[in-house]
């Protein structure tokens, strides 16, 4: 076992072989220089990391309903500053809170919202792997456009998803924070970075990072880092930070690749190969290149 | 507060993981160039940088109590000094 990597989360833990979210905790919580305590949304990260008697985490660690971890951890960050205030507690603490997708784009949003909006001091982590994959593989609103899922199969009736995903960073970005930012598992030194720049945010932060799942993608255990990459390097998802409103794209592919590049080798869209759906594909690269000019546009650059 | 409301970490009463695996990475030791490019992507932190021989640079080292033999590392190493061998 390597000792420094498991400073804050050990092995033990029960994810799948093959799955990206251990590494987004050990970068994120990685970059903390004062202790750190986590607020955990259900979801394959807590069923996983948490089974009796064991738990991985070796930070203190709270898990809640699948809605509320958001509230949870304004609840906690409250608490530890009325503590302050009284002067029961000297040192600093940082607060993160970990959800899946589900958890924060469906679920947790109201939560979310309500946090960001009181203006809590904590970093709010959202690992987005497209799907209830806990519960095995049902449509969120992260899921993206011709996806196959438990419950958007794909079939004689129907390509899989026919709605795109929600443009989640708008959402959080319209209450005013002042820092929030798009990584990728597959781009750990970036991560790190923007991890670092929101648990230095004085008031709410947030990180949106993707996650590959192996499980229900349905692409080998060994390829999470590379399908991380192509979905970057397709420009399916854009690495990018808002700083006080301010745009920045963080990494610009020499040049975009096309979006099947991506979709090869997942199982989900393994579908859209058949003559029938050739117009879904056409549809997702028209979703992701009206996407990314908009973002473009805010980022003002050619 | 109720003793024993919360758990602690313990290592001694984790899940040996290892023995999920079916296939096992298997560093060859004399093509690890150290860059250590595998290490933080390994799902269960099992890949340790140790000193080999006395060769200056360290090389990656895998715990199979925890690794679950998922082939990332073998996926990613840029030298491809990793190749996953049946168990």
């Amino acid at each position: 076992m390597n000792e420094k990597l498991a400073k804050n989360f050990a092995p033990g833990h029960s994810a799948c072989a093959g799955c990206g979210f251990p590494a987004i905790i050990r970068a994120v919580l990685g970059e903390a220089t004062d202790p750190v305590v986590v607020v955990n949304a259900t979801g394959c990260m807590e069923v996983t990391s948490t089974l009796y008697p064991y738990t991985a985490w070796k930070v203190p660690y709270l898990h809640n309903a699948f809605e509320n971890a958001a509230a949870t951890v304004s609840g906690v960050e409250r608490a530890y500053k009325a503590l302050a205030k009284k002067g029961k507690i000297q040192k600093k603490i940082k607060f993160v809170a970990f959800g899946g997708d589900g958890g924060t784009y469906d679920i947790g949003l109201q939560a979310l919202s309500g946090a960001l909006e009181r203006g809590h001091d904590f970093l709010y982590v959202c690992y987005d792997n497209g799907g209830y994959m806990n519960t095995g593989n049902q449509k969120s609103s992260a899921t993206p456009y011709g996806a196959a899922t438990e419950t958007t199969p794909a079939g004689k009736d129907s390509f899989g998803k026919m709605t795109k995903r929600k443009n989640l960073m708008e959402i959080v970005n319209a209450h005013g924070i002042k820092y929030l930012a798009q990584a990728n598992v597959a781009f750990l030194a970036d991560l790190k970075q923007k991890a670092k720049k929101a648990l230095e945010t004085d008031g709410p932060s947030f990180l949106l990072v993707f996650q590959p799942c192996t499980n229900n993608w349905k692409f080998p255990t060994s390829d999470y880092v590379r399908l991380g990459k192509l979905a970057t390097e397709t420009n399916m998802w854009p690495l990018y930070e808002i700083e006080n409103g301010n745009y920045v794209i963080n990494y610009v592919p020499k040049e975009q690749r096309p979006i099947e590049e991506f979709l090869k080798g997942q199982g989900r869209f393994k579908h859209l190969a058949a003559p029938e759906n050739k117009h879904v594909i056409a549809e997702m690269q028209q979703i992701l290149n009206d996407d990314l000019a908009r973002l473009m546009a805010k980022a003002k650059c050619e | 507060m109720k003793k024993d409301i919360a758990i602690r970490h313990d290592l001694s009463k984790a899940p040996k993981t290892g023995t999920w695996r079916y296939m096992h990475p298997d560093v060859d030791k004399k093509k690890c160039i150290g860059c250590e490019t595998c290490v933080p992507f390994c799902p269960d932190a099992a890949i340790s940088m140790v000193k080999y021989k006395d060769e200056s640079k360290k090389k990656a080292d895998v715990d199979y109590e925890y690794c679950k033999g998922c082939g990332v590392c073998a996926e990613i190493c840029p030298v491809k000094a990793i190749t996953m061998k049946k168990n």
